[in-house]
């Protein structure tokens, strides 16, 4: 499994430079933001002040780490090569996600059942069989647990 | 004073050793402790799964209960950490150092009797402390006005952002991510509402257990998926090994004195996160003893002083959290928005407007501490076995009991959706090397800050000087200063000499760098783990 190959698209270096960038971004919508709720003056602040302010320094803050990358190149590069999980990242927003969806559209047992589902297929060491089984067991615990015991205000089955 | 505070605090074990209050401290204790010897979940974790729970009910046990999880998982960690090189908090990095290795000598169950003596015997000072150093401390925060409060405040967000792990300006990034965080919903002062982007469940601001959950809860799982195996070290510990002999109890006996004292002196500084004072107290061990090299093999000393120095800290953590609602740690800022959520505003108001909660809390922590020693003896069998929970299957089931514990908060869908919106936010975060911690610090205290600035600069009528002319505020402020000046300092001098150097040197373990040190720990892990993994099939 060789995941360094081909074009490094994080490292030490650049990740400082996404991070400012990305601090950067953060800082200016807050102050594009923060512009439109009142900002006011020193003496009568407006609901805008703080955001505003906040966000001037999220950009000096973020401008300093992109500066700062080319200061510090090589101090982490021990534990460095983890391989993406994509399989384990994508299971698991999924899952919360379709707990959401079937949470609506649905009831609390499908969208226990989907959430521990979908979850336990991320990891490349379950199978469907011991997945099926990891939710049946959950969903069993949250029927007795949460609906039963108490009495959580979720419907097992609902519609919209 | 102090006859009052004894008295106070009599009343204050009455009112912890009231069977339904005891109840429910000794099943957070219980609970925290099961939680937080599972592999991946740290005393953040903990106490934002179960913080749901508290909702429902009154006050006093809720903050009780949340304060045995919090010790019970605190706990759990180090036989983590000692018993499988598994840090799930930060702060026991350092514990694993040599923990570890003591384990591989067979020595396990020594170093789990004397972190327990350690905890206790620090815990135990920390709680005196603050006996008679929070009414001390409240009579003088009734002088504090809104300038003051922000300049506390102000160092405690930048000594929690620099000191975190990792780069300081990093940490300070995060930091103001999570005032921002907390600037969503209506101002408090003109009612506006801010960043919720024409969602009307935003108005009331970001949930403070969404935000918890996603950051420690979601982000964790998507970090450590296909990462973290459960390994049976096959570590038998029984009840007679883990009572240490008599040598090797006055080997501990000054470390653990040391660890208590550093513990408690930086406690008394607000934002220096436990990690770092473990860090510290392992470094001055190592610098102190006769035979430094012994330390990474299995010194008793480098288990019993960390372990010391965090749990005095944590202790002595409580008492700006408390008197003056300001919490130095994100630990502590999910305790303060627990009070919050609760309807009690902690602050000098808390002595004297809810001294049942004050000196309940204080008394529960001392019958908490006992309660650990006493479960951990009989049941450590069990957390053995616990231990060896196959990750693949904890992950699943702890993110079912996030889902529903945050629908349950509100009964709203709607926030689960923000616990994955966060969980996303914090992994991208973490993979770009932040850490994550200091958004929570921030986004309990942002309303505050914000308050407070926008207050002192009333009763000034906008003229800056306010901050300058109170004495109190002035030190703040130039302690800020000070520690921006240092940060700036060291690092530059770091930089500088790397240069001169090149890369060839090896890079000194900075104290700061706990994460790295936990991140290379769970990789050191995942790479052994092959070979052992067939055990838990």
């Amino acid at each position: 499994m060789k995941v360094g190959s081909g074009r490094v698209w994080i490292n030490a270096y650049t990740r400082d430079y996404y991070g400012g960038a990305l601090m950067m971004l953060i800082g200016l919508g807050a102050v594009v933001q923060g512009w439109g709720y009142k900002v006011g003056s020193l003496t009568a602040m407006g609901a805008g002040f703080f955001p505003v302010a906040l966000g001037v320094i999220l950009i000096l803050l973020g401008i300093l780490n992109a500066v700062c990358a080319k200061r510090q190149p090589g101090t982490e590069q021990a534990g460095e090569k983890l391989p993406s999980e994509w399989r384990g990242w994508i299971c698991i927003l999924l899952s919360v996600a379709a707990f959401v969806v079937l949470g609506k559209y649905g009831g609390l047992l499908p969208a226990t059942f989907a959430v521990v589902f979908i979850s336990a297929l991320g990891d490349r060491e379950n199978t469907i069989k011991s997945a099926l089984i990891l939710s049946v067991v959950m969903s069993v615990v949250c029927v007795a647990v949460f609906w039963w015991a108490l009495q959580l205000q979720f419907p097992l089955f609902t519609w919209g | 004073m102090i006859g009052q505070s004894l008295t106070a605090l009599w009343q204050g074990f009455g009112v912890a050793l009231e069977p339904h209050n005891f109840i429910w401290s000794f099943l957070g204790v219980l609970v925290g402790n099961l939680i937080g010897v599972l592999p991946g979940m740290g005393p953040l974790s903990a106490i934002s799964i179960l913080l749901p729970l508290t909702y429902s009910m009154h006050a006093v046990p809720a903050i009780l209960m949340l304060a045995g999880i919090f010790y019970g998982s605190q706990y759990g960690g180090a036989i983590g950490a000692i018993l499988l090189n598994l840090p799930c908090h930060p702060p026991h990095a350092v514990t694993c150092l040599d923990g570890y290795p003591l384990t591989r000598a067979g020595k396990g169950g020594t170093a789990l009797g004397i972190t327990m003596v350690a905890s206790f015997f620090a815990a135990s000072f920390g709680i005196v402390v603050m006996v008679f150093a929070s009414p001390l401390l409240v009579s003088v925060a009734f002088k504090f006005g809104p300038a003051e409060l922000f300049a506390i405040m102000l160092l405690g967000l930048l000594a929690g952002g620099t000191m975190a792990s990792g780069s300081p300006v990093k940490g300070v990034s995060m930091t103001v991510v999570g005032l921002l965080l907390g600037a969503v919903g209506a101002d408090s002062t003109s009612g506006t509402i801010r960043f919720t982007y024409g969602l009307t469940q935003l108005s009331d601001g970001v949930q403070l257990v969404a935000l918890a959950l996603g950051l420690f809860g979601v982000t964790e799982f998507l970090r450590n998926v296909n990462r973290l195996h459960a390994v049976g070290s096959g570590t038998k510990v029984r009840l007679r090994d883990m009572r240490p002999s008599k040598a090797e109890l006055k080997q501990a006996f000054w470390p653990i004195v040391r660890g208590t004292s550093i513990g408690t002196l930086f406690g008394a500084m607000p934002g220096t996160g436990p990690t770092i004072t473990t860090f510290i107290a392992y470094a001055l061990e190592k610098k102190i003893s006769k035979h430094p090299e012994r330390f990474g093999h299995g010194a008793l000393e480098g288990v019993a002083s960390p372990e010391a120095s965090s749990h005095a800290k944590t202790q002595i953590d409580f008492i700006p959290t408390m008197s003056l609602g300001i919490p130095g740690d994100p630990v502590m800022a999910l305790l303060l928005g627990a009070l919050l959520i609760q309807g009690i505003q902690p602050g000098p108001q808390l002595l004297s407007d809810h001294p049942d909660i004050f000196w309940g809390l204080i008394a529960s922590f001392w019958i908490g501490n006992v309660l650990l020693v006493l479960l951990n003896v009989p049941l450590i069998q069990i957390w053995v076995k616990v231990l060896q929970v196959p990750y693949r299957f904890l992950y699943p089931a702890a993110l079912f009991f996030i889902s529903v514990g945050v629908y349950s908060t509100n009964n709203s869908l709607f926030e689960v959706g923000e616990v994955l919106v966060f969980g996303l936010m914090g992994a991208v975060f973490v993979a770009l090397k932040f850490p994550i911690a200091p958004i929570l610090l921030g986004y309990v205290l942002g309303p505050m800050v914000e308050q407070n600035f926008r207050r002192a600069l009333l009763l000034s009528h906008g003229s800056l000087k306010i901050f300058i002319d109170r004495p109190i505020s002035v030190a703040f402020l130039s302690a800020c200063l000070l520690l921006l000046l240092g940060q700036a300092y060291f690092a530059t001098r770091a930089g500088l000499k790397r240069r001169r150097l090149g890369d060839a040197l090896p890079t000194p373990p900075k104290m700061s760098e706990a994460l790295a040190a936990e991140s290379a720990s769970n990789i050191n892990h995942a790479i052994v783990s092959p070979a052992v993994r067939g055990r838990d099939k």
